[in-house]
This record gives C-alpha cells, sequence and structure tokens, in this order.
C-alpha cells in the first residue's frame, strides 16, 4: 500500500460483497414494495459487478488457460443478466400496479391474500 | 456507491431512494469503465439509469406515495431479517479471510479498444442460443407486464 495502490480484483469482490449485503438488508427489512424491488436491482448489480471484476481477471491470464484478449465472457453474462433485470423490473411492477389498484396499499406485509 | 446503497436502504421517501439508486448505478458504470468493459458501461447506463429508473419513477407517481410516507417503515420481521443478513455477512467475511490468499493476482490488462467488437462476436456466434433466450424471455415479460396490468382482460 505505498503510492502505488494497486486496486485488485479483491477490491471489486469486497464491494461486490457489501453491495449485495445490502440488497438483502434492503429485501428483508423494508415493508414499501418498490424498495424491495430496487433492492433486488441491487443484488443483481453486485453479481454484475463480479461478473465484470472476473471477466478483467481472466483477461490477465495467460492464454494456454483460457484467458487472454478474447475471455470477455463475463461481461457477455452480465449483459443478460442486465436483460433478467430489466423483465424483472417490468413484470414486478405490473404486478404492484394491479396489486395496488385492487387492495391501494404497497406494504408487503399487507399482500396476504392466499393467507386465511 | 457505497454511500447510494445505504440511502436506497434507508430513505423514507421512495423517490429519495430512487435517485440514489441511480448515483449507485452511475457509480458502477465508472467502475466498468475502470475494468476496461466500456461496452457493459453503456448499456447499463442507457438500461438502467435510464429506462429502469425511469420505469419505477412512473410507479412511484402512480401509486401514493403521501400515506405510506407516514406508515411505519421496516416490517414486523425486521429483528429476523436483521440476523439472517449479520449470519450472511459473516460468512462473507470468513470466505474472505479463508480465501485471500489462494487468489492469484494476475497481470492487469491492458486492452486496446476494440471491446466492443469482441463482445458482439462472443454474443452472436458462442452465446447465440442464449441470446435469443434472452429475447423470449423480454417478449414474454413485455406480455406479462401488459396483462398485468390491464383492467379487464
Amino acid at each position: 500500500m505505498g503510492a502505488m495502490f494497486h486496486i485488485s480484483t479483491l477490491h471489486y469482490l469486497v464491494l461486490g460483497a457489501a453491495l449485495f449485503l445490502l440488497g438483502v438488508i434492503g429485501v428483508l427489512t423494508r415493508r414499501n414494495v418498490v424498495i424491495v424491488l430496487m433492492s433486488i436491482e441491487l443484488i443483481l448489480n453486485a453479481v454484475n459487478l463480479n461478473l465484470v471484476a472476473f471477466s478483467h481477471y481472466w483477461q490477465g491470464m495467460p492464454a494456454r488457460l483460457g484467458g487472454g484478449a478474447q475471455a470477455l465472457h463475463g461481461q457477455v453474462f452480465s449483459i443478460f443478466v442486465i436483460t433478467d433485470a430489466a423483465a424483472e423490473a417490468a413484470v414486478g411492477l405490473g404486478i404492484l400496479i394491479a396489486f395496488f389498484r385492487n387492495k391501494e396499499t404497497v406494504n408487503v406485509d399487507e399482500v396476504n391474500l392466499l393467507k386465511w | 456507491m457505497l454511500i447510494g446503497g445505504i440511502a436506497v436502504i434507508t430513505r423514507k421517501n421512495p423517490v429519495h431512494s430512487a435517485l440514489a439508486l441511480i448515483v449507485t448505478l452511475l457509480a458502477q458504470a465508472s467502475l466498468y469503465l475502470m475494468l476496461y468493459a466500456p461496452f457493459v458501461a453503456g448499456v447499463q447506463i442507457i438500461l438502467y439509469a435510464g429506462g429502469i429508473m425511469v420505469l419505477f419513477l412512473f410507479v412511484i407517481m402512480l401509486v401514493s406515495i403521501e400515506r405510506s410516507m407516514k406508515e411505519r417503515q421496516f416490517n414486523s420481521q425486521w429483528v429476523v431479517g436483521i440476523i439472517a443478513a449479520t449470519a450472511l455477512g459473516g460468512l462473507f467475511i470468513a470466505v474472505y479471510f479463508k480465501g485471500k490468499n489462494v487468489f492469484p493476482e494476475g497481470v492487469p490488462a491492458m486492452l486496446e479498444g476494440d471491446n466492443t467488437q469482441r463482445v458482439a462476436s462472443l454474443l452472436y456466434g458462442q452465446y447465440m442460443f442464449a441470446f435469443e433466450i434472452a429475447s423470449l424471455l423480454l417478449l414474454v415479460a413485455i406480455i406479462g407486464a401488459v396483462v398485468m396490468a390491464k383492467k379487464r382482460i
């Protein structure tokens, strides 16, 4: 940790883990459905950060191990994860609108139509 | 970025929460640029900060937020939630201390500027099938969202 402080892959992984943890806390403790969905976006973003960090890591590996400049699989996967996040947000918000029209609430603990 | 993430899960007003989430996403796009992933950074800014957040803000405006701001913000199982999240954090810390030395640090890659072309050739070559599945997933999601939000089917 001198003048040339190098940001390694491990730092990105720690940041991703912290972001994942924040998202988990948000999902488990908040009451507003909109904020729960935003916390799910935080979790997906943490996974994306890990994928891109490992993609960068593999690009620095020698080519005989499957690394090299062509190893961009992590970035391709992160694009797929972004697609999934978009689909999930659209469907989740559609469900939220339909539910709000019926019950006039956005709190998760009042979603008890299936409970008797 | 972490400050933005903390603000997302603690603000009372969902609009403030959404703005904090936009800050977080933009910070993450800059991290992608630092990791030599300019295409993913662009997709992140356009799709997340542009598209998904506009969707979130629309829904926040549609559902009424005045009443829900006066209510309790955390649900009744928040103690259990905090305990579970603490257990998960302990697991992360244990993994960090066990595995931080088995991690060989590679040479930092200094790449030239045709990242987008390489991503595209992978996406349309090796990952063609997954790409088609993703497009089908988006179609199903569009139909599902429209059906869900309609008044009468």
